[in-house]
This record gives C-alpha cells, sequence and structure tokens, in this order.
C-alpha cells in the first residue's frame, strides 16, 4: 500500500524548496484483566499521512486520514497554504535549512514476525496473573493488562529520501491495591505506566518477570499496609532503576530539550533552567555521570533508524563525567541554535509535526555493585517504582513519590517502609551523585506516554539505567 | 459530516447478523494549529481526522475497534466490512462479560453550531500583528470538531461545534510572564487586542524584581486558573466511582470517615453548560447536572455504565475514565476587585502547574506556582515570586483555611489537545485562602 501511495506523492508534489510525506500505519491490540473479568478487548487500525512544504522561507503541514488522490492533493494545497503565511514570519528562515535526503531500512526487534501468541493464550495469561492476585481479603483491586503495537512508518521527500522503518511495541503491565483502614496502598510491576515496555515479542514478558508477578506484587502491597512511613530528613537515597527512569526523564531529558531551551515550550510544557552557553563546560553533576541519546539498544522502547525528519540516529553523550556536552535537538533546533543536537525530531503519530523529543535516553553503567553501594550507606533508604511526580516549569525544583521504600542502616538494607518521597534542586541534585552500579544493576525500561508540544503530543521514551546513590537528599513519608 | 456519519451506521446496520448489536462512536475534526514562539510562527498546519469505535456485541460478550476513516463512505465501506468481520471473530473466543451495560432505550439528539469563523489565516494576521514588540508564545486552534454516536436500535447522537483556542504567554525577564486565552465561536479583534493589553499591562508587574520566600505557610489567592489545576486533579480518580468504591480515590475519606470542604464549596459536572457532547461513548445522555460536593459534603460522584453494572447501581453517563468534562465550581460573595485587599499580605497565585498527589489517603498535592505569582503587602503587589513548590491538602485548602470564593468565576477551555481537540472546560471562582504550605 505505501508503494501506491509513494508514487501517487512523487506525482503530486509541487515544485517547491522542499516537500516531504511522513506515514503512519499502525495496528494495535489492547487486552486486559481487571479482578479476573475480562475488560472489553480493543483493537486499533491507524492510518494517515502528514505533508510538510517548506518554501519561500516558510513551512506549513497538513495530515490527513484520506490517502486518496483527492485527500492527498488538499492536504498538499493547504501545507503550501501554511508555508506561505508563515514566509518572513517564522522563527527561522526555512529557506536556510538543509534537511537530509536519505534512504534506508529499519526494522525494530520481532517487527516482521507474525503477531504473538493468540489472543486466547494472552488472555489466559492475564487471566492466571490476575487470579493470582486475589491472596487475601485486603486486596481490593488488581488488574494485568497487555499492549502491542505494530507500527510501520515511511518518510518520502519528493527529491529522493525514502525511508521505511517497522518497528513492534509491547507493553506489559500488572498493578494491585491492598487496602486497610485508612490506609490504602498500590504496587505494580515496573510502574502503574508500564515501565517495563519494550520493542520485541514475547520476550519483552520474560524481561518483565510477568509470569509469576501476580502473587509477588500482591504479597509487596500487603507489606506496604503494614510497613511505617518512610522517615524524614537529610539522608543518603538509593534509587533503583524503575525510579531512575523517572529521575533522569523528568530532571535530565525534559531540561535538555532544545526547543525548550529556544522557548518553544514556554506556554504548556515549559522551559530549562539550562541556557545555551552551558554546552561544553557547565557540570551537570558529579564526575560519575554519564548520560547518552541512545536509539541503538534495538530492544529499548524508542530505538529507530531515523527520526521523523529524516535524520539518522546515532548513540551520542549528552553528559560525559559530569559536564554537559550537547542538548536533545533535531535538524530544526540546531540551525535555530547554531550548536549539535542529535537525531530526535518526533512525532507520536501521523497528525502531529515532530517535535524535539527525548527518544531513549540512558545512564552509562559505573563500577558500584548494589550490595558496595548499601555497604557505604549509614543511614539512608532505598526506593524503588514512581507513583509521584512534580517538577517545575524550568525542570528544577522537583518532588517525586515512590511505590517501595527500604531503610538502609549501618551498611545494611533493613524493613520495609511505605509512602517514600523525596524533593531537590536537579542543578544541584544530580551533583550529590556518590555512587553509579555496574552493569548487574542496570535496566533497561521505558515511558509509554511523555507529553509536550502544542498541540499535545504522547510518545514512546526509553530510559535504561544502573542503581545510583545520592547523598543528603531530603526524605520524607506520609503523613 | 453529520449525512457520512448516518451512512456509515446505515452501512453498519445492514452487516448485522443474526442477534448481533453494534454501537459506534465517531471524532473527527477539521483543525488549524498555529504555534507561535517570540511573537513569530513556529509550526502551522492543518489536521484533518476521523476515527470510528465501533463495538459488535453478541449478547454479553463484545468487542471493539478504532480505525481511522478517511470521511469517503466508498473507501471506508470495506474497511468497516473487514473490521466488523474481525470483530465476529474475535468474539468466539471472548467470555460473556458480567460487567456489560447497554443503553436501550433510544434517545437520540443534534447539536449543531456551525462555523461563523474568518478564514484562520486572517486570525493569525491580527494575533501577529498585535503581538509586535511582545514576546508572545503560544498555540491557536481552530475549526469544526464533530462528535456522532449510533447504535443498532437506531439511537443517533450528532454534536458538531466550530471553535477558535488562543492559548496564549507573554514573556517579559527570564522566566516571568503573563497566561491568557481567548476562546468562542465569534473571533473580534478588538477583544483579543483588549486581552493582549491587559496581559501587557500585568507583565509590566512582572518586570520588577523578583522575590523569593522561605518554605512555610502562607495567606495566598489562587485565581480561578491556580485553582483549577487543584480541582482537576479530581479528575486522576477522585470524583471517580470505581476509585472511591476500590479506595484509591483521594476523597475516599470524604466518603467513608465524613471529612467535609468548606461549606461555600458546591462542585457539579454540569454537562449542559459545557462544550463536550452531551452524549458518551456508550450512547449513554448526561444529565444536565451531577453533583458531586454540595455545602462541603460528598454529594456524589461520576458513574460510567460498567461501574454501575459492576456494582449494582445507576449510571449517571458518566465517560468510562470518570472524569469531569464541564466543571462547575459554585461562586461565593467575595468580590474578585477586593480580592488583593482581603489578601492582605500573602500570595497572589495565578497559576500553578504540575500538580500531583503526594499523599492520596489524605488528599494531599504537591506542584508549583507559574506565571503570574506575586508576593502581595497589604493589598498591593509589590513583586513577581520566583517559583515556589507547594505540598498541601485540599481537605485543608479547601476546608478550615478557605475564607471565601470569589462571586465573579471565569470559563477556562482546556486546551490538552493529544490526539484530538479538547473539548472539556471549567468554569469556576477564585479561592481565598488563610494558609499554603510551601516546602521549596
Amino acid at each position: 500500500m505505501s508503494d501506491s501511495i509513494r508514487s501517487l506523492f512523487l506525482r503530486l508534489a509541487p515544485a517547491v524548496d522542499f516537500c516531504s510525506l511522513r506515514l503512519v500505519e499502525e495496528s494495535s491490540e489492547y487486552l486486559a484483566v481487571r479482578q479476573d473479568v475480562l475488560q472489553p478487548p480493543s483493537t486499533g487500525i491507524e492510518r494517515g499521512a502528514m505533508i510538510t512544504i517548506m518554501d519561500g522561507g516558510g513551512c506549513g503541514y497538513a495530515a490527513t486520514s484520506d490517502l486518496s488522490e483527492a485527500g492527498l492533493k488538499e492536504a498538499i494545497a493547504r501545507a503550501r497554504h501554511w508555508a506561505q503565511a508563515g514566509a518572513g514570519r517564522s522563527v527561522v528562515d526555512y529557506s536556510t535549512l538543509a534537511l537530509p535526503r536519505q534512504s534506508g531500512v529499519y526494522a525494530g526487534p520481532a517487527a516482521q514476525e507474525a503477531s504473538p501468541l493468540p489472543r486466547k493464550n494472552l488472555i489466559e495469561l492475564l487471566m492466571r496473573e490476575s487470579r493470582a492476585c486475589r491472596i487475601n481479603a485486603r486486596i481490593v483491586d488488581w488488574q494485568a493488562w497487555l499492549q502491542v503495537i505494530d507500527s510501520s512508518q515511511r518518510y518520502l521527500t519528493a527529491d529522493g529520501a525514502d525511508i521505511s522503518q517497522q518497528f513492534r511495541y509491547f507493553t506489559p503491565g500488572l498493578a494491585v491495591t491492598a487496602n486497610q483502614g485508612a490506609d490504602t496502598q498500590t504496587r505494580s510491576l515496573g510502574g502503574q505506566y508500564s515501565g517495563y515496555c519494550r520493542q520485541g515479542g514475547m520476550e519483552v514478558l520474560e524481561h518483565a518477570g510477568f509470569e509469576g508477578a501476580g502473587r509477588r506484587v500482591a504479597e509487596q502491597a500487603l507489606e506496604l499496609l503494614a510497613a511505617p512511613n518512610c522517615p524524614s530528613g537529610s539522608m543518603d537515597l538509593l534509587l533503583m532503576p524503575e525510579q531512575m527512569m523517572l529521575q533522569i526523564h523528568e530532571s535530565i531529558g525534559h531540561p535538555l530539550e532544545l526547543d525548550r531551551i529556544l522557548g518553544d515550550e514556554r506556554n504548556f510544557a515549559g522551559t530549562s533552567f539550562v541556557t545555551l552557553d552551558m554546552f561544553g563546560h557547565y557540570r551537570y553533576g558529579s564526575e560519575l555521570l554519564n548520560v547518552t541519546y541512545d536509539p541503538t539498544r534495538p530492544e529499548q522502547f524508542a530505538s529507530y533508524g531515523w527520526d521523523d525528519e529524516g535524520c539518522a540516529a546515532g548513540k551520542a553523550y549528552l553528559i560525559r563525567d559530569g559536564i554537559l556536552e550537547r542538548p536533545l535537538g533535531g535538524a530544526i533546533s540546531q540551525a535555530r541554535a547554531g550548536i549539535e543536537g542529535v537525531a530526535n525530531s518526533r512525532a507520536c503519530s501521523w497528525n502531529r509535526p515532530p517535535i524535539d523529543r527525548m527518544a531513549n535516553l540512558n545512564i552509562e553503567p559505573g563500577a558500584s555493585s548494589l550490595e558496595g553501594m548499601i555497604k557505604s550507606v549509614e543511614r539512608g533508604v532505598l526506593m524503588e517504582t514512581n507513583v509521584s511526580w512534580s517538577i517545575d516549569d524550568s525542570r528544577n525544583k522537583f518532588q517525586f513519590g515512590c511505590e517501595y521504600g527500604r531503610l538502609i542502616e549501618d551498611g545494611e538494607l533493613k524493613g520495609l517502609v511505605k509512602n517514600p518521597n523525596y524533593r531537590g534542586i536537579s542543578a544541584t541534585f544530580w551533583c550529590s551523585l556518590k555512587a553509579v552500579g555496574d552493569d548487574s544493576t542496570f535496566q533497561v525500561l521505558g515511558v509509554p506516554y511523555c507529553g509536550k508540544g502544542e498541540p499535545p503530543q504522547a510518545v514512546h521514551v526509553g530510559h535504561a539505567s544502573p542503581a545510583c546513590l545520592f547523598g543528603n537528599v531530603d526524605v520524607f513519608g506520609g503523613q | 459530516m453529520q449525512d457520512y456519519f448516518h451512512r456509515l451506521a446505515s452501512l453498519l446496520d445492514g452487516l448485522l447478523r443474526g442477534r448481533e448489536q453494534y454501537k459506534c462512536w465517531l471524532a473527527g475534526e477539521a483543525s488549524d494549529f498555529v504555534r507561535f514562539n517570540r511573537s513569530a510562527i513556529r509550526q502551522a498546519g492543518h489536521v484533518r481526522q476521523f476515527h470510528l469505535t465501533l463495538s459488535l456485541l453478541d449478547g454479553l460478550r463484545h468487542a471493539k475497534s478504532t480505525m481511522t476513516l478517511s470521511g469517503r463512505i466508498e473507501d471506508d465501506h470495506p474497511l468497516l466490512e473487514r473490521t466488523l468481520s474481525s470483530l465476529r471473530a474475535q468474539l468466539a473466543d471472548l467470555p460473556e462479560d458480567p460487567h456489560l451495560l447497554i443503553a436501550t432505550q433510544v434517545q437520540s439528539s443534534e447539536h449543531v453550531a456551525a462555523s461563523c469563523l474568518p478564514d484562520s489565516s486572517a486570525m493569525i494576521d491580527e494575533v501577529l500583528a498585535a503581538a509586535q514588540g511582545h514576546d508572545l508564545v503560544g498555540i491557536f486552534a481552530a475549526g469544526p470538531v464533530y462528535h456522532g454516536f449510533a447504535n443498532s436500535l437506531g439511537q443517533r447522537n450528532w454534536h458538531e461545534k466550530a471553535s477558535f483556542h488562543l492559548d496564549w504567554s507573554l514573556y517579559g525577564n527570564g522566566d516571568k510572564a503573563v497566561k491568557s486565552a481567548y476562546a468562542g465561536r465569534e473571533w473580534k479583534g478588538d477583544e483579543f487586542r483588549a486581552r493582549l493589553a491587559l496581559a501587557a499591562e500585568r507583565l509590566a508587574l512582572m518586570k520588577r524584581d523578583p522575590i523569593s520566600i522561605a518554605p512555610g505557610a502562607y495567606r495566598a489567592y489562587l485565581a480561578p486558573a491556580a485553582l483549577h489545576e487543584i480541582l482537576g486533579m479530581l479528575n486522576w480518580g477522585g470524583v471517580s466511582e470505581k476509585a472511591l468504591r476500590t479506595r484509591q480515590s483521594p476523597l475516599r475519606r470524604m466518603r467513608e470517615e465524613g471529612v467535609q470542604l468548606h461549606r461555600a464549596v458546591s462542585l457539579t459536572e454540569a454537562a449542559a453548560a459545557g462544550l463536550a457532547p452531551a452524549f458518551q461513548e456508550d450512547g449513554f445522555i448526561k444529565p444536565d447536572r451531577v453533583a458531586l460536593f454540595e455545602q462541603g459534603r460528598l454529594a456524589g460522584s461520576l458513574v460510567s455504565p460498567r461501574t454501575a453494572k459492576e456494582y449494582g447501581i445507576e449510571t449517571n453517563g458518566a465517560d468510562a475514565d470518570e472524569a469531569m468534562a464541564s466543571l462547575d465550581l459554585a461562586p461565593g460573595d467575595l468580590p474578585m476587585a477586593q480580592a488583593l485587599a482581603a489578601l492582605d499580605t500573602g500570595i497572589f497565585i495565578g497559576n500553578l502547574w504540575y500538580a500531583n498527589f503526594s499523599d492520596r489517603a489524605n488528599c494531599c498535592l504537591t506542584g508549583m506556582t507559574r506565571f503570574a505569582t506575586f508576593w502581595v503587602e497589604k493589598g498591593e503587589i509589590k513583586a513577581p515570586l520566583n517559583v515556589m513548590r507547594f505540598d498541601d491538602s485540599l481537605f485543608r485548602l479547601l476546608g478550615d483555611k478557605l475564607e471565601g470564593l470569589t462571586c465573579e468565576r471565569e470559563l477556562l477551555i482546556g486546551s490538552e489537545s493529544y490526539g484530538a481537540r479538547c473539548t472539556r472546560s471549567a468554569l469556576l471562582p477564585g479561592a481565598l485562602v488563610s494558609e499554603f504550605r510551601f516546602v521549596l
């Protein structure tokens, strides 16, 4: 089908400075079992295209779900209209931009394989884990779910670029809620927003430890009910990967997005405490901090070959030995800022234009074992799995809460604590990084819905991280 | 579009077999989006899209599929046939759904507010001309939005509204800015320019040297937009009946322990006054008003058809997420013009940002101040405030710490157009509180 769209597009493309078509075709399936009852099964078929035209210094787009000749003609006319309307009145003279014209093919893990297990088997798997959650009358709600999205994307320009990419996104999740009196605790597998999302097939379930998770997670929810509140005070904080991914996302990822730094997001998602003059010398964190944009781990949720402006993706250090090196900015933002970025201009689908997004943003493993980090702590808390997140519009003052905490005293892991929270300031928090876990603590995780942009878009993001130890953090529990 | 939707429904009527039933929900739009930064165009374009969610039911077995439609019946007909066949094949493998509630009472409706907007380019010309000399950043959206419901019982509902929404900020120095909006069905350039001038006037105050305050409890006035950030959090499983039943709602203590808010607090889901369709995706009709808080007491909740069946109660036409689409907080008796005087010394909060629950059991929220937030002394604005983090309980803020709500209210139009144009709205006053806890 996409070949016929290509022929049509090449025939209809007008004589302008630049004209591209980005076609997205997706099929999806969502299955969930709540309290041992199958929720209405849902499938989806998404199909549409975005035309982008640059001409006379302006840029316009038009997205349409009508892929007939008449539909594409209308989209081209509308994109051209908006390009003309923006000429001489845009944030950049688009006629000075040189977007690449590359061609190639990319397929993520399992992207070209047949569907995973038959639906009946998947439902049975979900039902099994759901039933396993019901271990006690204090378990008051529970749910297990799976989502599989098969996505095909084709990027064409009128003057030769032709990129085809295929992905399979696999998102498992499970959450259990326990209640006793005034206290309600929810424990989940990888977070209530499906942190074990990855690209691939059934192996994603194995990585997530999905089989057997129902009983395990339910037991932890009950244990949390019986646990005391997290203590308050300034102490060491050991963050496991399920919380590190949120910490990276909010206080490294978003502040390094170049479009935020350029001010595009100031009316909605916000700005950044990072300014253009910081790149190359600003100490973002301790010398143990190494952060990469890495689209090359095939199994990670936001791996790809090219971004949505046709730029080839490759691994790059954003922060090396604690020093800020480069932002998360695609080709257009790089041209506006005059600074080198990465291939991260991405759209959530065919109906939204690409903007600077995180893609995969990872912390490179260090040299400390988990045991070694615990042994080094005189008084602190280990926290795992995000449940609450809030940060200011410059991405500086944050407060995060986790599902699960463990006290650390005199170098030993002690009892469970509930409602663990901490707060800090990005600009100083990363300088308190005392130890970075080794490969044995490293996990590849992700965020299925990262919101940003006007109009807003929710995209897939990947985060891989080891466990990390921070010193003198303001920690507190519930009331 | 309405004729096209009715033709789709007729096609589906003819494709059913035996005792099969269907229901379907159409969401469509033809929207212009223009994004601004520094009073110039950042991105400009058009989105034309139609999505149909089709459910096939056979007794208590059912499955659904959401598909992109072209809007051309000759192209969409084969897709409908294929999708229906696929759903039919699925049903054989599915168990019966004990929580399925079907709308059996046929209640058709039609609401069409056709466009009386000028061409979007003309509105953009006015925005850019007025913004010269300012640093304006934001988003303009305009065009028709369509919603339709149909089922095999013959129910047909149609909601079509053309509108515009300009949501923008004027920036001064650094992160100091004033946020404004202008929305409606009829564009009036003079009104936009007046709003821009008012924002510029307020921005002048933001250019004063900002001050920082120490963490602690302060008197505060929350403008309607700031209060909305707090009340909007009740859409995260707050007023949801399912969340209340499963003891996950932050309002659980109001239902189970009789915790009450201030008597001035009356909150309603007011579908009749909102912008969203008065029917939901399963074909149930929304009542004009659902009381949620009445004089400080938890008076009700939003009950989706599924929750109703599960717990053996009546649905009140709530959407599946059991969230407010047309929030309405009753006004109080404090004139907005006297808010600063009543505040005396404390913090005027224009906007809050990025709220989240810090302790759901006690309805504690954390978040940040943003945009026009000032330090006030003896009823006079002294200086803009550098951003502060709050962490406080709704039970306190709208309970014994609430001193008054303003008698004027503001209508706030949702701008969260993830995937599709937002139709949510909120009508609410400002709030004066004797204590608001700041922690960082």
